[in-house]
């Protein structure tokens, strides 16, 4: 069941954000939440054994079906805006570590 | 302690996700999915595909059906590329040093290898309404091949200025587009070419353009924030 496995993967970003302490961690956790996400989207698009791309070609006379293609489109805008936010996130990672010389937060409490 | 408390919360969490999910209809048994109950259905129709003319049913989905949401994900991308500028700010760049030097071979070869990413991208972003891929994926081969040239050569800076031009340009163009839909047919963003074969390069009306001035965009956006991350400010 691909669905449980992405709620895992959802539940594991979670407790990497409860958890860890470290910048690059959290971000890390971040996108794997992300990444679970996707999966269970597009997994609740899959129609069944021998279905395939939903792309028009030459072999869709063989009586194939296609998945459905709106949670691949909707993925797509996620998987966008999933590359803004981290790149955001990383830029905030770099000048937390060039203010106070580390990614731990625990650190950065003596430090400040 | 702590590992052992956030440890239980996210098993209850994880519990309490499967539980309201189970037995509702976005959480259907897998593989076991009738698309006709679906409003999907329809974009599937001999019709509709015909109506958009894209043999790529997600750009299709993407680029025609939902034109404008595509239109305010490109802005959601370039308001993150203009926050990582402003966050790495400053006039008086240089480029982080790498800690080797790179011979002769190194940079030849990554000028070839250029060429042949920068094909594969344009070949992909042509490609966006006939095979998978498109403006997105396109985009980030081409932000690829700016980091590949940073990392290859230690005399490279790309030109920052020339990014942001061309992702101005591509931007409004979209926008553009967009408005003349409003003046030769309906609505914004609406198709005002001939929709043409299914399945052929030029088909589909404005899904092609647009996809390509996406392309455009999202790689210089990624492209740029490549450069703002490999620069730093110039310590006097």
């Amino acid at each position: 069941m691909i669905q449980y496995a992405s709620i895992i993967l959802f539940v594991i970003g979670i407790y990497g954000l409860f958890v860890s302490k470290n910048v690059i961690k959290m971000i890390v956790s971040l996108n794997i939440m992300e990444i679970g996400l996707n999966i269970f989207i597009i997994s609740i698009g899959f129609v069944g054994d021998g279905a395939i791309a939903p792309i028009i070609s030459s072999t869709q006379d063989l009586g194939l079906i296609f998945v459905d293609p709106l949670p691949q489109a909707l993925v797509l805008t996620a998987i966008v805006i999933g590359v803004g936010t981290t790149a955001l996130a990383l830029a905030f990672a770099k000048t937390i570590y060039k203010t106070y010389n580390t990614f731990e937060l625990d650190e950065m409490e003596e430090s400040a | 302690m702590r590992k052992l408390f956030g440890l239980l919360i996210t098993i209850a969490l994880g519990v309490m996700i499967i539980l309201a999910l189970d037995k509702t209809s976005a959480f259907p048994k897998f593989g076991e999915v009738d698309l006709q109950e679906r409003i999907s259905s329809q974009y599937l129709t001999e019709e509709n595909i015909e109506m958009v003319g894209s043999a790529n049913i997600v750009t299709a989905i993407v680029v025609g059906y939902r034109g404008f949401d595509t239109l305010g994900e490109v802005t959601v991308l370039f308001i993150s590329a203009l926050g990582v500028a402003f966050i790495f700010g400053g006039t008086k760049q240089k480029r982080l040093d790498l800690k080797f030097k790179p011979n002769f071979m190194l940079r030849v070869g990554s000028n070839v290898l250029l060429g042949i990413i920068l094909v594969t991208s344009l070949y992909i972003i042509l490609h966006g309404h006939l095979t998978p891929g498109g403006g997105f994926p396109g985009g980030a081969i081409i932000a690829s091949s700016v980091l590949l040239l940073y990392l290859a050569d230690d005399k490279f800076r790309s030109n920052v200025k020339g990014f942001k031009l061309m992702e101005g340009i591509a931007g409004s163009i979209f926008v553009v587009v967009g408005l003349l839909g409003l003046i030769f047919a309906t609505a914004f963003l609406e198709n005002f070419l001939p929709v043409g074969t299914v399945g052929q390069l030029l088909s589909a009306g404005i899904i092609p353009i647009i996809y390509v001035l996406i392309g455009l965009k999202v790689g210089s956006e990624i492209a740029g924030v490549v450069d703002n991350f490999l620069t730093e400010e110039e310590s006097a």
